[in-house]
Order: structure tokens, then sequence, then C-alpha cells
């Protein structure tokens, strides 16, 4: 499979999950299995207007890549999209989508975990939540320690 | 002359996003530049009080604080990052 080039897009408008899973199978036959990851902006508390998402241009595309390389290396894929957004995102929008396709079902899956567990570690982008009716209250999203945790099921498993 | 450029809190508490700095040959490794930034004004301090924290791309590939920083055309400095 290693004539698979993974489709990566940074960009702040918006895409449409459905078209972007016919991009990869149209006049395809051999694509038993198609696995689509999609995150969204939530807000639990109900107090989050919207998230603000820097990018760091360049290297996001750059890094995104190597990751969807690492997957294609991995897994036998017939296809692979990844699709980040930056700017401002309201709760409900898309953040970001990953697509993957496969003969079988197990590579596809498992390439879409191990592309969003990676990207949530690796990829240059930064959330920032602005509150409802509180400017100047900004906060910067910290890091989990449980999406670095999430990597070691990978390092563990077949080199 | 090396770029600097800056992300998220360490780009706010700095002030601005890019910045071109002469580096002298005694600062080796990406921690070096740390300890150097560090003590060049409130602003630096604010943004690397805890350099351990701090990630760092050389010319937009990921490195560790031991790395080297000779012929880096751009050094990105910013938080840990929480894309996804």
């Amino acid at each position: 499979m290693g004539s698979v080039k993974p489709l990566v897009r940074i960009q702040g408008e918006d895409f449409d999950t459905a078209s972007e899973i016919a991009r990869l199978t149209e006049n395809r036959r051999g694509i038993g299995a198609v696995v689509t990851f999609s995150g969204l902006c939530r807000d639990e508390a109900g107090t989050l207007a919207a998230l603000e998402i820097e990018h760091y241009p360049g290297m996001a595309e750059a890094e995104i890549t190597r990751i969807a390389d690492e997957a294609l290396a991995r897994w036998s894929l017939d296809g692979l999209t990844v699709i980040h957004r930056y700017g401002f995102i309201k709760p409900g929008e898309n953040i970001v989508l990953v697509v993957a396709a496969s003969a079988h079902r197990q590579a596809a899956f498992e390439a879409a975990s191990f592309l969003m567990d990676y990207l949530k570690n690796a990829a240059p982008f930064w959330k920032k939540q602005h509150l409802v009716g509180r400017d100047g209250e900004n906060s910067w999203v910290e890091a989990k320690a449980t999406d670095k945790e999430a990597l070691r099921r990978w390092q563990k498993k077949t080199k | 002359m090396t770029k600097l450029v800056y992300f998220a809190w360490v780009r706010e508490r700095i002030g601005k996003g890019e910045e071109d700095l002469e580096l002298a040959p005694s600062i080796v490794t990406v921690g070096d530049l740390l300890a150097h930034l560090k003590q060049r004004g409130d602003e630096y301090e604010a943004a690397f009080e805890y350099p351990e924290v701090i990630r760092v791309a050389i010319d937009q590939e990921h490195v560790e604080h031991d790395a080297p920083i000779q012929g880096a055309r751009e050094i990105a400095l910013f938080p840990p990052m929480t894309g996804g």
C-alpha cells in the first residue's frame, strides 16, 4: 500500500463528512470498510461562546502528514483523509475529521484511532476558550495527561 | 540571524508572534536558548518561567531540549499542543 497518499487539509472553513467519504470511495471496488472520526466543539457547562484554534502554518500540515504516513506504513489502507480547522469554532461545530478506508474494518478502526491519539499530542494546534459575556477572561485549554497515556498502547504494540 | 516564532500563551506573554535574533555561539542547545530567553525581560520571564513545559520545533520538526540549534533557520517555542 506504499502508493496511497494521505489527503491532509488545514482550513478555516467547515467540511462535509459525506463528501469526504465519497472522495475516498468513489469508483473503488476493493474498499470494504470506512471509519470516520469527527471531533466537535463541545460545551458541557453552557458557558462557552467559541473555541479559538491557533495553529502553526506549514508545520501543522507537515506534522499531520508525518502521522498519516506512519499510519499508512502500519496498516493496509486504501485511503486516508485528515482535515483540521482553525479559527473561531462554536459549540456543536466541526473541528477535525479523520476518514480511513480499508479492505477490512480492523485496519480502518485502528488507523483512525492511532491518528487521533498522535494528532492530539503532536499536531501544532492550541485551543483558547472564549466564554459567554466574559471578555478578557479567555483561557487556553491545558493539555491532558490522558492524551499522552493514550499513545502508550501504540508503542507497546507491534513495531 | 535566527527566526524565533511563538504560539498560544508563549506568544501572548512575550507580546509578539515572531522575532529575529542573533544568537551567541555559547547558545548550543534548545535548553541554552530557553535559559537565555528567560533573562531578556519580564515578558520573557513570564513566558519561560517553567522552561520544562515548553515544546520546541526546529524548522518545523519537534525536538527535545538537548537538541543542538546550530544551523536552525526557524525555532518555534510553544505550550503543549491541544489540537484534535
